[in-house]
């Protein structure tokens, strides 16, 4: 008996809750770390980054209206439908960074956590850093987080699930919605938790994903008026990184810069923070 | 049948300028390394007050210098329990010298003395004694259990509310235990150069806090010297985009509050008597210099006559004049420059075919003044309606719905203040709930305290001043958790 022929999976990208090609119609391959092809993966354009952030306006008007506690439980959702696919994710991670069995079990396992972790955090920010303040008049004064609004994000280049968890986790957990360019070398983990969001009730457009080079698909996000914030932390090229931050510049977009950390460590609250407003409310007391 | 008003001004006596100051480094007046000067003026008379010291680069470098001096030796160390005494020192000093900082802040800015002395000066005071207290209590902030400061802030501030603005600054800063540049903005430096002699007296130890004076390219000097950790700055939203341009690609920290264009909405069900009181200090309190000012008003269809007419009679009682008599309303605008800037706008609200109205009254024959204006049939594509004036006058559109209120009042790229005027409670909070801004206010507008975050959404800029969430500009990023 023959050896059977598997069946390879078309990798595409995640925009409004579907998952289309490149409109340019591009695709760049992608090969494991030992160099065999892995698979062609789309390679996102303009066009593709454009369609992603209305897309995210959109998925932003639902997503922000959505209950605290409704948001935990769509994530924490994620985390149990990636669980079942533990298997999937490893043999993805494997095959993408070349490392052994065992770390990239342990990076899925974190990454799943992680998830879990955040979406507790949903109907918690607004006790943890909002307040009532103490003004000196006859006025209910409190302070409440909000979310930013639309997020674009460079993930990790090296750490293919975790790093991209990471980094969207914490933007969909305040409420914004995510566009996020997943790493350019090791994309195909990232298709793949796309295909988790979309069985996870995550509403269309809270979280899109595009694959590609950061480099091209990024200076359009860090240019576009309807990006609240910019996310650098994949970014690796530091003259590129400046370049952004100063394209942000132009609608005072709020950055995060490029960043390495261990991302098997415990999070902060720093990239919550980073992607939430402040508002404050005078309410007036009297009879 | 009127009444006339017998003059009733603040004695200046209790200010005493000097012919000239240097720039305050490493705590001792000293003069600019290549001698620049310029001149301060009370834009009332268009008197010179004083010549202030232009710092440049040298200047700057010597300024960090004792900064980074003071944050490594003595200003970083001491413990968060020693800062907040200085911090307490201060405040108090504050209100013992506020008659003098109320009448010196309206000689060099022009504001109304009843604002300086009854609204400026006293929350300079309640800003450091908020401040004081959290130096030492800064674990329970919820930035991490030992949170560190950022380092040498660099802080650059505005001409609205000069020594105001000061404390926003300087009072987190300190508490979080950094040390200051603080460049006060070129026509306004005096309470600045007053509050370095507040730091004498208060003890406060050589280089924690330094004041260079100077103009934009003094505050570009300081924003990009590479010994500054953390940038803070206070102004128009060009400049801020410009200083984060600058920034990008260096590891500086940077909060900016920057310009807006805030609604003010009317609902039908509000006091109109009421409501007008808080639209006229809404956009006419500091004569419209006020980042957060409610320059738009939005009327609901059904009451914006009775409104609009109810507000005209009101203006026509306000008190234009003399900044230093007590029952001035309206004082002068800050400068030349941003008068040739009022009126410039308010030229192309006539061109676009808005309709002009300001209250009779007359203008000083010296100084620079400005009526307080009213524009109607403005529409949302009127410059009038899209950028910040910044001075008194007022763009009024109308609404039918909630709906259509919150749409009209989020169209900006600005969101750094709104105002809702309505009985209903449940009403206020739909709308401040939909509001994209940093401070809504209810029945009230332009209230400021030191336990209320202060700062923008979008092109407003980024970072609170004031409250547990101001202290995060100045704590360190990693720590701050």
């Amino acid at each position: 008996m023959s050896e059977r022929i598997e069946v390879r999976k078309t990798y595409k990208l995640f925009i409004g809750g579907a998952f289309p090609r490149s409109e340019s119609g591009r695709s760049y391959e992608v090969a494991a770390a030992d160099g065999t092809f892995l698979a062609n993966a789309a390679k996102a354009s303009r066009k593709d980054a454009r369609d992603a952030v209305l897309a995210a306006r959109k998925g932003f008007i639902a997503w922000s209206a959505a209950t605290a506690y409704n948001r935990g439980q769509v994530l924490y959702r994620v985390a149990e439908v990636m669980e079942g696919r533990r298997g999937q994710f490893a043999a993805d991670v494997q095959a993408a960074e070349g490392c052994a069995a065992r770390d990239a079990q342990a990076q899925v396992d974190a990454a799943i956590d992680r998830w879990v972790w955040y979406a507790g955090w949903t109907d918690k920010l607004a006790q943890a850093l909002g307040s009532a303040n103490p003004v000196a008049g006859p006025y209910f004064n409190f302070s409440l987080p909000e979310p930013t609004g639309v997020v674009a994000a460079s993930a990790p280049q090296d750490s293919s699930l975790l790093g991209l968890v990471s980094v969207v986790a914490p933007i969909v957990a305040a409420g914004n919605a995510a566009v996020v360019i997943a790493s350019h070398g090791r994309p195909l983990p990232a298709i793949t938790l796309t295909e988790v969001l979309a069985t996870s009730d995550v509403p269309a457009g809270t979280i899109n994903v595009l694959t590609g080079d950061p480099a091209e698909s990024m200076p359009w996000l860090a240019s576009h008026a309807d990006v609240n914030a910019l996310d650098l932390t994949g970014i690796v090229d530091p003259e590129l990184a400046a370049t952004l931050e100063r394209d942000a510049a132009g609608t005072v977009k709020r950055v995060r810069r490029p960043e390495r950390p261990d991302w098997y460590g415990t999070p902060s609250l720093s990239r919550l923070r980073g992607v939430l407003e402040t508002k404050t409310v005078w309410h007036p007391l009297g009879v | 049948m009127s009444f006339e008003y017998a003059p009733a001004p603040e004695s200046r006596a209790v200010v005493d300028i000097a012919s000239s100051y240097g720039l305050f480094i490493d705590g001792q007046f000293t003069e600019p390394a290549d001698g620049g000067t310029f001149k301060t003026v009370n834009p009332a008379t268009e008197e010179v007050l004083s010549e202030v010291s232009e710092a440049g680069a040298d200047d700057i470098d010597r300024a960090v210098l004792a900064a980074r001096r003071a944050y490594d030796e003595v200003w970083g160390p001491m413990s968060g329990r020693e800062r907040a005494k200085y911090l307490f020192r201060i405040a108090r000093l504050v209100q013992e010298r506020s008659r003098e900082l109320a009448v010196l802040e309206t000689l060099d800015n022009g504001k109304p003395i009843r604002e300086s002395r009854d609204v400026d000066i006293p929350l300079v005071a309640a800003h450091f004694f908020y401040h004081a207290g959290w130096a030492d209590k800064l674990e329970h902030a919820g930035y991490g259990p030992d949170p560190r400061p950022v380092g040498v802030a660099a802080q650059v501030i505005p001409w609205n509310f000069p020594l105001l603005m000061l404390a926003w600054k300087i009072a987190p800063a300190l508490a979080c235990g950094n040390t200051v540049i603080l460049k006060p903005a070129e026509t306004t430096s005096l309470t600045a150069l007053a509050f370095a002699d507040i730091c004498r007296q208060a003890d406060l130890p050589p280089g924690v806090v330094n004041i260079v004076t100077g103009a934009g390219e003094t505050g570009r000097l300081l924003v990009e010297h590479p010994g500054v950790d953390k940038v803070a700055f206070t102004g128009s939203t060009e400049v801020g985009k410009a200083i984060m341009r600058s920034l990008a690609g260096s590891t500086k920290r940077l909060t900016l509050e920057l310009g807006g264009k805030a609604a003010n909405i009317l609902f039908d069900d509000a006091p109109i008597d009421q409501a007008v009181e808080g639209i006229v200090n809404g956009i006419y309190f500091n004569q419209g210099h006020v980042c957060c000012a409610g320059s738009r008003l939005l009327l609901q269809e059904s009451i914006a006559d009775e409104a609009i007419d109810s507000l005209k009679r009101r203006l026509g009682t306000l008190r234009l004049g003399d900044p230093l008599d007590k029952n001035t309303d309206i004082g002068a605008i800050n400068s030349a420059e941003q008068l040739a800037r009022i009126d410039s706008l308010v030229k192309s609200g006539e061109d676009e075919g808005a309709d002009r109205w300001s209250a009779p009254c007359d203008l000083p024959e010296r100084g620079y003044w400005f009526p307080p204006t009213v524009f109607t049939g403005v529409t949302q594509a009127h410059r009038i309606a899209r950028e910040e004036i910044f001075g008194p006058v007022l763009s009024v559109l109308t609404f039918r719905t909630p709906d259509e209120a919150v749409e009209k009042a989020n169209n900006t790229p600005y969101g750094l203040s709104a105002g809702i005027w309505t009985e209903k409670g449940s009403r206020i909070l739909w709308m401040a709930d939909r509001l994209r801004a940093g401070v809504v206010w209810a029945n009230t507008f332009n209230r400021f305290d030191p336990a209320s975050p202060f700062g923008g959404y979008k092109e407003s800029g980024f970072g609170r001043e004031g409250g547990i969430q101001g202290l995060g500009a100045y704590l360190d990023a990693e720590a701050a958790s």
